[in-house]
């Protein structure tokens, strides 16, 4: 029986100088590079299929098939890359950063890896630009890793050599979204691309491309160190090994809570002692705001990718999201829709004037005007938006509405009946008595 | 005024980081916003001779990025964040108060104080720092679990030119020396900071008090089955797996095509 929480990613973070290449290597940090050199390049994609490792920034993609979609060397001459998505945007998402901040080595290892798995000789870390600590951090880290031979060439003799940039972003969340960070990284507008090709085939300038999440790079050191099956021994059967669950909002200890996959909320939040005193939860969002809403009826949904699909939701980048009763579900709504708004790239018609609509029509019920005819309305947009556009930035902004309407049917009509928001903005603070 | 040609120097400098010199209009735009304030006209002309661009080119980047301003910025940059799980525990009442304290509104810069400091006031989008709400960013660093009293004392400070501190992060300098380090030169401050702040390690402690972990490593070396040579028919089963997976795989892999993983 595994415990309850499993730290392997955020393990290190409390040491003194966390962030530092001496403390990561009294940590026992590069020993797994050390090991990943002496074994052939396809037995370390072998090894992360076999974790059953899944992509960490929502889709759930299975890590080691999506590098073994690479077009063989032969077939494909120009230079394959790497590409880390570090650009954590997603409303509730705050696993990243900290691990970014803390252990900054974490991620370059699992970069040196996982480029020497695909054969990459050039790798990128894309993080957004709106976090300059840990821009600051990373870069040391990569400087560092150079000058301790973990990166340039010939990498500890190998034979094997890389060059790392760390790239800062200038704030966009449809960045996040792996064409448009590609586009990005290119000097261009951050706008999707269509697919097929897939970046396998034509990511970075044209060439074979694996682009992964942060998370997911910075768990291949830790199968490489500690064998796939151990991975694999954690989690559920479809979605194995450990995460880590961000929890933030009304709950009395919000933070990072590393668990193997298919935890429930009832138990973190028994972990995070509850919601405030005196209020109950009210909705949540498993895996960040484009993520279906759930309510206190799904405290027991596993958090797999698997059992969050069958409740209704997905799994996403576990984005714990806590709400109280003290919070109007309309107000939060139309935030998110405004965010939404405000990040579409505007390149595919549906989501660029669809969000604007939708906006249009949600303010318009949260001042309790319009009628219960707008809630139908609201549907009939996001109709018109889910699944008609190059990326899911229109898809997820379709989720919280749809199933708020579901789930909160009632509340939105209570702006009608009351002319307006029933609710004290107030009394949702973090420093409210009440 | 055309840009001094050290910055025109700098400007190579971050091309020639990458395979393709145009990958490095973002870090040089950030360069721009540090030595001009703002993306300017001068700015713009600067990035597209440097990588044979027509100015249009780069305007089209330029104005795509919400962190780039068309606009002169103030000594230091201010931005709450007023997205939902933020707004609802405080941000909107910070972002209000701030406004009215500043008597600027959204994206609007103070005049400069009798020390000569400004502050450009903005809301912002998460900040990926939910377990620390309600958050604001002083030029980008972390200021944890504000309210409306702390953060007016932070604006107050940095307007009288006081030292203030990030919560996980730097001394503030200035919105010009952060859009340096983003441009990809280090400031030295790196070590400043702790690794985590408290809601970072808070599951990390709730494992160390209940004796919690990962289970330790598999006992045989990992990667020593994949590297045993294997006779024709596991040979044979494997590859059918693979192909029967990745046809599998190809299948959602078109149905996820907004996958951001």
């Amino acid at each position: 029986m595994t415990d309850t929480l499993t730290p392997v990613l955020t393990a290190n973070w409390a040491a003194d100088r966390a962030w530092t290449l001496d403390a990561y290597t009294a940590q026992g940090g590069y020993q797994a590079l050390q090991k990943a050199l002496t074994l052939l390049p396809d037995d370390i994609v072998t090894m992360v299929k076999d974790a059953g490792l899944r992509g960490r920034g929502g889709a759930g993609f299975p890590t080691g098939m999506k590098w073994g979609f690479l077009p063989p060397p032969d077939s494909n001459p120009n230079p394959r890359y790497l590409v880390v998505n570090a650009d954590e945007s997603e409303p509730g998402t705050c696993k990243d950063i900290p691990l970014m901040m803390a252990s900054p080595h974490t991620l370059v290892e699992g970069v040196i890896i996982s480029s020497y798995a695909i054969r990459a000789e050039r790798a990128f870390i894309y993080v957004r630009g709106e976090v300059l600590h840990v821009v600051r951090r990373l870069r040391a880290a990569v400087r560092e890793a150079y000058a301790a031979g973990h990166l340039g060439q010939d990498i500890h003799g190998s034979g094997y050599s890389l060059e790392l940039v760390v790239h800062a972003g200038a704030g966009a969340y449809i960045c996040g979204e792996e064409t448009a960070l590609l586009d990005s990284l290119e000097g261009r507008r951050g706008q999707p691309r269509l697919r097929p090709p897939f970046p396998a085939v034509a990511g970075l300038y044209a060439s074979p491309t694996v682009i992964n999440n942060a998370e997911s790079i910075a768990s291949v050191p830790s199968i490489v160190k500690n064998g796939a099956d151990w991975f694999a021994g954690m989690g559920t059967e479809k979605s194995a090994g450990f995460g880590i669950f961000s929890l933030s909002g009304h709950v009395k200890r919000p933070g990072q809570y590393e668990a193997p996959l298919g935890i429930t909320l009832r138990t973190l939040l028994e972990l995070a002692g509850g919601v405030r005193d005196g209020h109950e939860l009210k909705f949540w969002t498993p895996g960040g705001s484009s993520t279906p809403l759930f309510t206190a009826e799904h405290l027991d949904v596993p958090l797999d990718f698997e059992g969050v699909a069958a409740a209704g939701s997905m799994l996403g980048t576990r984005a714990l999201q806590i709400f109280d009763d003290s919070v109007c579900v309309v107000r939060a709504v139309l935030r998110w829709t405004e965010f939404y708004k405000h990040e579409s790239c505007g390149k595919c018609t549906p989501c660029r004037e669809g969000t604007y609509w939708l906006v249009q029509v949600l303010e318009r019920l949260e001042k309790g005007q319009g009628s219960e005819a707008d809630l139908d309305l609201l549907l009939d947009q996001c109709d018109n938006i889910l699944g008609r556009a190059f990326c899911a930035l229109g898809d997820g902004a379709t989720s919280p509405i749809t199933s708020s309407i579901a789930y909160f049917r009632a509340e939105y009509l209570a702006h009608l009946e009351h002319g307006g928001c029933p609710f004290d903005p107030a009394a949702s603070t973090a420093w409210s008595e009440s | 005024m055309s840009l001094a040609p050290e910055t025109y120097d700098e400007l190579r400098e971050i091309a020639a980081r990458y395979p393709q010199a145009r990958s490095g209009l973002l870090p040089m735009l950030h360069l721009v916003q540090s030595v001009e304030g703002r993306v300017t006209p001068e700015g713009i002309e600067a990035c597209a001779e440097v990588l044979g661009l027509t100015p249009a080119e780069v305007s089209g980047v330029a104005t795509f990025y919400t962190m780039y301003k068309r606009n002169p910025v103030g000594t230091h940059h201010v931005g709450v964040c007023t997205n939902t799980l933020c707004a609802v525990m405080g941000g909107d009442a910070i972002f209000a108060r701030l406004r009215e304290h500043l008597g600027v509104g959204n994206d609007e810069t103070t005049p400069e104080s009798a020390d000569g400091l400004s502050i450009t006031l903005e809301h912002v989008e998460c900040n990926a720092a939910c377990d620390y709400a309600p958050v604001m960013m002083v030029n980008w660093e972390f200021f944890d679990n504000q309210t409306p009293e702390s953060a007016v004392q932070v604006v107050d400070d940095l307007r009288a030119g006081r030292e203030v501190t990030a919560s996980r992060g730097a001394r503030i300098t200035s919105w010009r020396e952060a859009e340096r380090v983003l441009a990809g030169f280090e400031d030295g401050l790196v070590d400043e900071g702790p690794a985590a702040g408290e809601a970072s390690l808070v599951g990390l402690a709730i494992a160390g008090e209940n004796g919690w972990a990962a289970p330790p490593s598999d006992p045989a070396p990992a990667g020593e089955s994949a590297t045993v040579p294997a006779d024709g028919k596991l040979e044979a089963a494997k590859e059918a797996d693979t192909r029967r997976a990745e046809a599998e795989t190809v299948a959602e892999a078109s149905q996820e095509e907004g996958s951001d993983d």
